[in-house]
């Protein structure tokens, strides 16, 4: 519960933090510090300096514009969990942002951390990989966007490059008619996801038109459930089609499964389709009534400061 | 008594200083010239020390020393096991402060840095070279009690800590007599006891007069003290133990602990100011753990559902090494709680206690009761079942009939009050329990399977008859110590020698008072936790701290009464005989309106004017109470759950409590003592364990793998009392600390295997993950017909 020694820069702009990871190699950014900073004190990560970024102005904010949600990196997911835009834009974001950890972790716990940490038991990858997210990066030469597809490729490794830093995260707008939903099995101590299902779903004519869905917390990398989706896809949305379609999942999971105490690989795989079922099953719901988006899930205390 | 002060919910005075950070902990002093200790601790469970090497530590930046065993020889003692345990063949093994030879846990300390910083002597622990060479190692009880074990100390054959047993009636008989017998297998896994404030102990030795004072995060100072005095070898007038604010203990700040006394040692060896602060990881490793159980048990019954006797085989794990009290937990605290609040002929019960190599084990809220009571509670829903019989049913059948001044039950004790039927009924009425089961018998609602648990309990507190104590070889006594002190103006200070942490004696001694002398409760300080300060006393646990240290308090209150009657009788010219005295005021039979108050009468004992012959200046009284027995609160709980059977996964929807802790000083204290320890028993059933690996590393090592209660995973608990006093004790009182935990695991686990006696379960292990319920709902299947 001590930290080992390590030097302390604070970066003022994002141009900054490029100059300061260029002369201290093998330095860590410090944004909300939630996954950081337990590391740090258990002596699992001993980095020779830390580059705080928590009061970079230009990293924090929602706004929407051009068909599309930009989320800055250092948004805390109390901030999106609460925010109207994301309710009526990506609601499966919201809902998720809202079930991270506890209020005190998602007070300070960023989009740009989380996605940058890639913990396979994170919420927030599942549903930016259903939504069709991408990141925009700043890198040495430039800007790039890197599409959460090929963005979180194992566990705890992205394709970020030793001095890209995620200075936010770009989610399309939910077309009309389309219905989302995150279903979380949550562990009851660390809370991260056992399972995490997103599904983001549209309805042409009564049957189920483009549909996506995604699983994370019981692999190393937030996947697409392509089996799911392909069987969905045309059929009229009843129980039993969802049912169905969600059994396929065994088909997407690959032989590598997460595990623990709490959970088995076994019981992760038996589970899987149940929370892809309760997943579709609210997406539909929510997709035959768009209009009525649901409500932005206020946090219970927001701090004065915010 | 004023009604009005006693029974008031009035806010807990602790509470300001406590919500808004203005208390002082063990951690928040700071001395000057103070150092910080860090412990090397094992990270094996069990191996040899080949080679020690403290050198490069030592001379590491800003490290003032760096100690082993080899340091301590001669100067620390090992820390005493002080409950031994008659007639179980009681086998002690050194606990030695810094491991010599062996270490036997992960966590026994090998080593000590103090430096200039914690971050200084954080880093030196990396520099200290320790060869180890790893011995298998045994964490299960039962398989440690099993040949060919692992064996953890030399001289103790077949780990085996003491075997204890208890019988009353013919049991045999019982079972031979009996028209259904009913068995199972229960696994009281071992728990994490989670105190919000960590461990800490800040030492402070003063070469040129001797002294040494320490600030311990403890719940009882005066007991430290009496041991740091053996361990250390001080003079115990030289020796001062303050326990400043403690952030809860849950029974794991009962011990004396192997760090704390290298702490003492260490200002002592350098003449300087010493502090230690657990860390969470090592509040885990180190810190004590409770119940790990292993138990056997068998009830022989009549058709009828009449209970004829109980029968049980128990493996307690004991951990590395013997914890101060630990022998006494599973067993006495354990095995005389039995026959609970039935009429119960026959019980015999074996209790092996098993050295392992985990933490060490002792009280955890509850203490031996909540394995008693999930026992004898999970047999008679076994029963239940067997019959075909709703569990009230069975309940009701076999409770013993209300009593008001004592029965004798078949494990030799005699319990002071209770009205069982009383408490089952008023449940079961508040909770609609007839329509709960009319829902239940249409069956699940999507895939949600509805279960019902009751417990009815009663439990054993006021820790106890000191003559008891010795008999059943507690190394102390078991009295407690009040002194009042009325001050000029007539406010009034209050010295105790238990040490509340957290529990609100603040408030309700100082309702006492306010009650028993007719002064404003806010006007009652209530000094305790300090050895040098407050008279002596054996601490707060077990639930004695109102059940004893309150009736030493009631008892001085009226001795300073009586004091008082005899000086407003001297001023009003009256005879004593003739005087009355009604809330705080004093007055000659039929004339009320002439009349002294209390604060009248501490003034004039104060300046002491005008006394009445013979009678001393000062108003102050002291009391050394020691009970004629122990107190028997009682209650029954329900819960009311609902299994996911897709998933395994369950939620506890209702929670009925209501417990019977005689009159209560201030029922809204009550209710935040009901509502904390129905939380840990439901964190038994559903969430917690300490689980270790093969190689005895703790898996559970944080507070992200140990599941603790979360506050959105529970419902309301509705909180419903009854009141039977209790005959000796004179407030009547009983106690509360426990009483939650105690009922609410069995009541808990009862309501899940209820809604899962459809599926065809009728046993899971503890806590009941979805995984595992899942996964016996799968096996229950695969194995019908």
């Amino acid at each position: 519960m001590y930290a080992p020694d390590f030097a302390y820069y604070r970066a003022d702009s994002v141009a900054e933090i490029g100059r300061l990871l260029r002369k201290h190699p093998g330095a860590k950014l410090l944004a909300g510090g939630h996954s950081l900073i337990p590391l740090l004190k258990l002596r699992l990560a001993a980095p020779p300096a830390l580059i705080d970024i928590g009061r970079i102005g230009e990293l924090k904010g929602i706004s929407v514009a051009d068909g599309r949600l930009r989320i800055g990196a250092l948004t805390t997911h109390a901030q999106i969990a609460a925010s109207s835009e994301v309710a009526a834009h990506a609601p499966a974001l919201a809902a998720a942002a809202g079930v991270i950890g506890d209020p005190a972790v998602r007070n300070r716990g960023t989009i740009g951390g989380n996605v940058a940490h890639a913990d396979p038991a994170s919420d927030l990858p599942t549903v930016l990989l259903a939504l069709g997210a991408s990141f925009a990066v700043a890198t040495d030469d430039g800007e790039r966007a890197i599409p959460a597809g090929g963005f979180f490729q194992d566990m705890m490794t992205t394709a970020l490059g030793e001095h890209d830093i995620v200075t936010a995260v770009d989610v399309p707008t939910a077309p009309e008619g389309q219905g989302q939903a995150y279903e979380k099995f949550s562990h009851p101590a660390s809370r991260y996801a056992v399972i995490g299902a997103a599904a983001a779903v549209g309805l042409t004519g009564g049957k189920v038109g483009r549909v996506v869905v995604t699983l994370g917390g019981l692999v190393p990398a937030a996947i697409r459930a392509g089996s799911v989706e392909q069987a969905l896809s045309g059929q009229a949305p009843s129980a039993d089609a969802i049912a169905d379609a969600a059994a396929a999942v065994s088909n997407d999971l690959g032989p590598d499964l997460i595990g623990d105490i709490y959970a088995s690989a076994e019981y992760r795989r038996a589970m899987a389709p149940v929370c892809v079922k309760r997943a579709l099953t609210a997406a539909l719901k929510r997709a035959s009534s768009v209009a009525e988006a649901p409500a932005a899930r206020s946090p219970w205390w927001k701090p004065s400061w915010l | 008594m004023s009604t009005r002060i006693f029974g008031s919910g009035i806010r807990r005075r602790e509470d300001p200083r406590l919500i808004t950070g203005s208390a002082t902990y063990t951690d928040d002093l700071t001395l000057p010239r103070m150092a910080h200790a860090a412990m090397l601790r094992s990270p094996h469970a069990h191996a040899r020390i080949t080679s020690i090497d403290t050198s490069r530590a030592a001379a590491a930046p800003g490290v003032v020393a760096a100690y082993t065993h080899a340091d301590t020889e001669g100067a620390v003692a090992p820390a005493p096991c002080a409950w031994h345990l008659p007639d179980s063949d009681l086998k002690m093994a050194d606990y030695h402060c810094l491991a010599k030879d062996v270490v036997r846990y992960v966590g026994d300390i090998v080593a000590v840095v103090v430096a200039e910083s914690r971050y200084a002597a954080e880093d030196a622990l990396e520099l200290v070279d320790v060869g180890y060479e790893p011995l298998p190692a045994v964490i299960d009880p039962e398989a440690a009690a099993a040949e060919g074990a692992p064996q953890l100390h030399d001289e103790i054959a077949g780990n085996q800590a003491f075997h204890w047993q208890v019988a009353g009636g013919d049991v045999d008989a019982a079972f031979a007599e009996a028209e259904v017998v009913v068995s199972d297998r229960i696994i009281q896994q071992r728990l994490i006891p989670n105190a919000m404030e960590p461990r800490a102990a800040l030492a402070s030795y003063t070469r040129a007069t001797g002294e040494l004072t320490v600030w311990n995060t403890t719940q009882n100072p005066h007991i430290v003290r009496f041991l740091t005095s053996l361990v250390l070898g001080l003079s115990e007038d030289k020796i001062r133990v303050i326990a400043p604010e403690v952030g809860g203990g849950f029974g794991s700040k009962i011990a004396a602990y192997p760090a704390d006394f290298v702490t003492m040692f260490c200002s002592r060896k350098l003449g300087r100011p010493v502090k230690w602060t657990e860390t969470r990881t090592e509040n885990y490793q180190a810190t004590t753990h409770g119940r790990d159980h292993v138990q056997q048990v068998e009830l022989a019954a009549k058709k009828d559902g009449t209970v004829l006797g109980l029968r049980c085989t128990v493996h307690a794990g004991m951990g590395a090494y013997l914890s101060t009290a630990a022998p006494g937990i599973p067993t006495i605290l354990h095995g005389l709680m039995l026959s609970g609040v039935y009429t119960m002929p026959a019980v015999r019960e074996d209790v092996y206690g098993i050295y392992t190599n985990g933490t060490p084990v002792e009280a955890y809220r509850g203490a031996g009761r909540p394995e008693a009571t999930f026992m004898l509670e999970r047999m008679m829903d076994v029963l239940a079942a067997r019959l075909d019989m709703d569990p009230a049913d069975v309940r009701r059948k076999n409770l013993i009939p209300r009593f008001e001044d004592g029965h004798d039950v078949v494990t030799s004790l005699t319990y002071d009050s209770g009205d069982y039927p009383a408490a089952l009924d008023k449940v079961l009425s508040h909770a609609d329990y007839a329509g709960l089961r009319a829902r239940q018998k249409a069956g699940p609602a999507n895939g949600a399977y509805l279960g019902l648990g009751l417990a009815t309990y009663v439990e054993i507190c006021g820790l106890g008859p000191s003559q008891v104590a010795g008999a059943i070889g507690f190394q102390g006594g078991l009295w407690e110590s009040a002194i009042v002190r009325f001050h000029p103006s007539g406010k009034v200070h209050v010295f105790i020698g238990a040490s509340p942490h957290g529990q609100g004696e603040e408030t309700t001694f100082a309702q006492i008072v306010g009650s028993e002398l007719g002064v404003d409760p806010q006007d009652v300080k209530v000094f305790h936790g300090d050895t040098d300060n407050t008279p002596m006393g054996w601490g707060t646990y077990g639930s004695r701290t109102t059940a004893v240290g309150g009736a030493a308090l009631a008892l001085t209150a009226r001795k300073i009464r009586d004091k008082a009657k005899v000086i407003a009788a001297h001023l009003l010219e009256a005879a004593v005989e003739d005087m009355e005295y009604e809330d705080g005021k004093f007055f000659v039979k039929g004339a009320p309106d002439q009349h002294k108050t209390i604060g009248d009468i501490a003034l004039m004992a104060n300046v002491a004017w005008n006394m009445p012959k013979g009678v001393e200046a000062g108003l102050e009284a002291s009391t050394f109470y020691d009970p004629p027995n122990f107190t028997f609160p009682f209650g029954a709980h329900l819960a009311v759950v609902e299994v996911d059977a897709e998933t395994g996964a369950v939620t506890l929807k209702r929670y009925v409590a209501l417990d019977d802790c005689g009159p209560q000083i201030n029922p809204v204290i009550v209710e935040g003592q009901v509502h904390g320890g129905v939380v840990q028993g439901v964190g038994q059933a559903l969430w917690e364990e300490a689980v270790y690996d093969e190689g005895g590393q703790l898996v559970t090592g944080s507070m992200l793998d140990y599941a603790l209660p979360r506050a959105d995973l529970l419902p309301d608990i509705e909180v419903l009392s009854t009141v039977t006093p209790s005959p000796h004790h004179p407030l009547g009182v009983k106690g509360i600390g426990e009483a939650g935990t105690i009922a609410s695991t069995a009541a808990v686990y009862n309501a899940v295997l209820d809604a899962l006696r459809p599926l065809g379960v009728s046993s899971v292990r503890m806590p009941l993950t979805p995984e595992r319920v899942w996964q016996a709902i799968r096996d229950a299947k695969k194995s019908a017909p």
